[in-house]
């Protein structure tokens, strides 16, 4: 394919800047160009929710969007939300009531979940769990991850 | 360094070991690893279900810039087709060549016709749709129960016949069950064909350098995957290793040696690079293998008073088009527990394994046992209602009574342990029937549905299920080795290949317990055959029951071996050294002993140590279990159904289920809610549907519906816990329980609910169509 477009955009609070095939898509941008694997593809159509990110503090799915299209916003990305030894209060969650299994949906679950806690800091499971409906999770049949946003909510 | 505890890890719910790399997003999956000059590739996949390959022409495609090459069928100069490795024992089965990359015809659409290399992954998929194939469609075969008639289309011509092979399975006098049977209740069970869904798709990176490969796959079988790679490409087993990095599920749909694996290593040997594939989800719904699709015609038959006397099941399995690794015997899982949790005279299973123009079934969570257990479960329902009983009550007098374990079952498996009605029991002390039924919102149908389960796991004793047993071209225990290292810290390597089930953790536990350490202290070690013993992966809920307790009995020898060290050391008798507040110390004499660390520095550095002994402290173990495990439980789903539009909520869902002794209860609760929803996407939600023409209807998660967190409840779980004789830990699987168990409380569940307006019985999947269609049928 020809030609490119340079992108920029704030990563995680870091600023980055590359020039890149107009159809990339913002998933490969952060995963390939920029090496932040946390984020997951797991679709293709925008059911699965996997690859979870915030632009402009608002939850995307990052597989439906080009990285041309996130030029100059602000991205936030699983790695960005917590580090060893100071996690996001999401991820402690996750960890404590055993919120994931094989981990693949995780990064989307807990972006998508913050998402929804910026916009509706105590919501009742019912709510929580029509957030969730783009993120799609195999392993742990949604008990403890509604478990767990709530225990988020809560703390 | 090696702390000193008098805590016991097992049984406690610990968190898991394995999140905070998961939960960070520092996890590494099979597309998050590259290596410097990789190349990618594409495959061209056939769009035809049936046809011959009149001619590939891949010029354009090779002249695409960054095209490195591009190969076909013919090309790829392997040592023998696609593996199968266990095959039903006694019978002939055909089998017919399944070739990585299709040589001459494509049997299903996703059959890949080419392979293409290129330099991006981007680039790659535009020269792969260069590619262009012509071929010349040849009738297409889809149904099962059309394929066995008559002049039917063949899927192989050269077979004749679309009968891959005939099994059976039985035991007692089914003749006489019948003869002495006032009711007979017949039905038709059609179990239809799903997805494992992993949300991780499948990906594979070769990299064949200098006379050795290095495989990394998204498989739940590494080990078999090195075997099969070598004797695929000709190259000693010692020259390949495979590795399975973080796994991203599986469900059964990983435990498979797939094309796209022998293709990737073929390539990377014949260009002397590595070569990376990532499947997308079409390609995944094509090409993953599926499971289920049975179609059963099932016969019971009971006394007036509600005992059983006989059951007879005949199953047209729809293999697909090729047989992979396990297919055909698959529905022969299920033959094993054909007797439920129910003490039946007379059992047998007749199965007939037919060919379709459509991608291979395998195994998928539970393989086999969901099915079975979906044939026993309604139809025992239907029984109910036809003698006129209640449907507990008809099931508590066929339990098999808790006294007569070991109990061997009409076909001659026996059952480890049980107690099914303290299962049904403790389910009830939960849930009030009466209650539920009489909450039910207006307008809406309201119904109550059980499943009470048992399963056949923990694969498996060799002896059984061997070459002279059961056909399997391998024994099916698994090993473990533990070393603990100068510092008292421990590594553990399982034979296991976890992906999810958070085995890193619950072996931990084991092994603190036995060291006098803690589970942090225990890095587990697994998914690769480069490093550790030899092992055979994780699937049929074996990890715990033979891949633990062979880490357990590792342990055990380390163990062994410490407390000679001590007794030599402390200048005691070593039968009197035991484990106490974190040390190995003389019976009596608590203060004074030593800590796993201080024993492994002895050992180390072996200055004083017994006459004879070895220094280092590591030891092996292989465990072959004598029988397989066999969990059980009670299920109880209420649903409402809307008879305006057929939508069914899923109002409680209520489980009791029994894996022996908890090592980690958080673990155990979490593999049930997985299972469950699993079995609740396809009694509800999922399908993979052909049409006719063999177009896989549903080739995305747009149309393959899998559930959401929208579309389910949260659950209300319980359990008893009955030890299992066959290990020392007690413990049997949980795995695919949930799974196993569920999909008939449900549809129980939505005919309970149908029963007053007329439907008595239907077929999963329930949606909101097919039950208004029903409904619409009942009233005229």
């Amino acid at each position: 394919m020809a030609g490119s477009v340079r992108v920029s955009m704030t990563v995680n609070g870091t600023q980055q800047s590359a020039e890149v095939e107009p159809r990339l898509l913002l998933v490969h941008f952060l995963r390939e160009t920029l090496g932040l694997t946390g984020t997951h593809v797991g679709c293709d159509t925008s059911n699965c929710g996997a690859c979870t990110v915030h632009l402009n503090g608002e939850a995307v799915k990052s597989c439906t969007l080009l990285a041309a299209q996130a030029d100059g916003a602000e991205i936030k990305t699983i790695e960005g939300m917590g580090q060893e030894g100071a996690l996001h209060p999401l991820q402690e969650a996750f960890w404590e009531h055993h919120g994931l299994q094989c981990g693949y949906c995780t990064p989307g679950m807990i972006m998508a979940s913050a998402d929804l806690l910026q916009r509706n800091p105590k919501p009742s499971e019912q709510e929580v769990r029509e957030a969730l409906a783009g993120n799609l999770c195999r392993c742990t049949g949604y008990h403890n991850i509604v478990k767990a946003v709530m225990a988020a909510a809560e703390s | 360094m090696s702390a000193t505890v008098a805590e016991r890890w097992v049984g406690k719910p610990i968190k898991r070991k394995e999140d905070p790399r998961l939960i960070m997003g520092r996890a590494r999956y099979i597309d998050d690893i590259s290596v410097t000059g990789q190349l990618w590739a594409a495959f061209v996949r056939s769009p035809e279900a049936h046809a011959r390959i009149v001619s590939i022409d891949t010029s354009a495609a090779r002249e695409y810039p960054g095209v490195q090459a591009v190969f076909t069928g013919k090309d790829l100069d392997l040592e023998a087709p696609l593996p199968m490795a266990w095959v039903p024992p006694g019978v002939e089965v055909k089998n017919p060549p399944h070739w990585a990359i299709a040589k001459d015809e494509v049997h299903h659409v996703g059959d890949p016709v080419a392979l293409v290399i290129g330099s991006d992954r981007y680039s790659v998929v535009d020269a792969a749709a260069q590619v262009v194939v012509e071929y010349d469609p040849l009738p297409v075969v889809t149904d099962v129960e059309a394929a066995l008639e008559d002049g039917a289309d063949l899927v192989h011509q050269d077979l004749g016949t679309n009968k891959c092979h005939e099994w059976s399975l039985g035991g007692g006098d089914l003749e006489a069950g019948f003869a002495q049977a006032d009711v007979i209740v017949e039905r038709r069970v059609v179990n239809h064909r799903t997805a494992g869904a992993a949300i991780e798709p499948r990906g594979v990176l070769a990299d064949y350098r200098a006379g050795s490969l290095t495989l990394t796959s998204s498989t739940q079988v590494p080990h078999f995957l090195r075997l099969f790679l070598a004797l695929q490409l000709g190259i000693s087993e010692d020259r390949v290793r495979a590795i399975a990095p973080e796994v991203g599920g599986g469900f059964g749909s990983k435990l498979q040696i797939y094309g796209e694996e022998i293709a990737l290593a073929w390539a990377s040997r014949k260009l002397e690079r590595p070569i990376k594939w990532i499947e997308t989800r079409s390609e995944g719904m094509l090409a993953t293998h599926h499971g289920r699709d049975q179609v059963a015609y099932v016969r019971m038959g009971a006394t007036r008073d509600g005992k059983i006397t006989a059951f007879h099941v005949k199953i047209l399995q729809d293999l697909g088009a090729y047989l992979m690794l396990l297919t055909p015997t698959i529905p022969s899982l299920g033959a094993f527990v054909m007797s439920g949790v129910y003490d039946i005279p007379a059992v047998q299973t007749d199965i007939v394994g037919v060919f379709t123009n459509k991608f291979a079934t395998d195994a998928i969570r539970g393989a086999g046992r969901p099915e079975a257990t979906h044939m026993i479960e309604v139809t025992i329902d239907q029984l109910a209602a036809e003698l006129g009983m209640d449907r507990l009550e008809l099931r508590r007098k066929n339990f098999i009574d808790p006294a007569s374990f070991p109990h061997e079952t009409a076909v001659g498996v026996t059952y480890d342990s049980g107690n099914y009605p303290g299962a049904l029991d403790k389910l009830l002390e939960h849930f009030d029937p009466e209650a539920e039924k009489a909450a039910a919102p207006p307008g809406k149908l309201r119904g109550i549905g059980y499943s009470t389960y048992t399963e056949i796991c923990g694969l498996a004793p060799s002896r059984v299920t061997g070459p002279s047993g059961f056909g399997l071209q391998t024994g099916l225990w698994e090993s473990a080795m533990v070393r603990v290292h100068i510092t008292g810290a421990v590594t553990v390597y399982t034979g296991t290949s976890p992906h999810g089930q958070g085995l890193e953790t619950t072996m931990a536990q084991i092994v603190a317990d036995k060291l006098g350490t803690t589970p942090d202290n225990v890095e587990v070690i697994h998914g690769d055959t480069g490093t550790g013993p030899q092992g055979l992966g994780t699937y049929g809920s074996r990890s715990t029951a033979v891949g633990a307790e062979s880490v357990a009995r590792a342990t055990d020898k380390v163990v062994d071996k410490a407390r000679r060290i001590v007794a030599h050391q402390l200048e005691a008798a070593v039968d009197d050294i035991e484990l106490t507040g974190g040390k190995f110390s003389v019976k009596g004499s608590p203060d004074k002993g030593m800590t796993i660390g201080e024993i492994a520095g002895a050992a180390y550095i072996p200055e004083n140590l017994p006459e004879g002994m070895e220094p280092g402290l590591e030891e092996l173990s292989f465990y072959d279990p004598e029988n397989f495990v066999f969990p059980f439980g009670a299920h109880a789903c209420v649903v409402d159904v809307d008879p305006e539009t057929g939508n069914v909520d899923i109002v409680r869902y209520v489980a009791v289920d029994d894996c022996g002794p908890a090592i980690n209860p958080n673990l155990i609760d979490g593999q049930v809610h997985g299972g469950i929803v699993h079995a609740i996407g396809q009694a509800l939600f999922e399908r993979i549907h052909y049409d006719e023409d063999g177009q896989l209807i549903t080739g995305t998660f747009v149309d393959y519906a899998l559930p959401s967190a929208a579309d389910v409840p949260s659950f209300e779980l319980d359990r008893t816990e009955t030890p299992s004789p066959v290990n020392s830990l007690g413990v049997k699987g949980v795995g695919e329980a949930g799974t196993i168990a569920a999909s008939a409380a449900v549809t129980n569940a939505v005919i309970d609910a149908l029963r007053p307006v007329g439907v008595n019985y239907m077929n999963m999947p329930l949606s909101p169509m097919r039950i208004w269609e029903a409904i619409q049928e009942a009233k005229s």
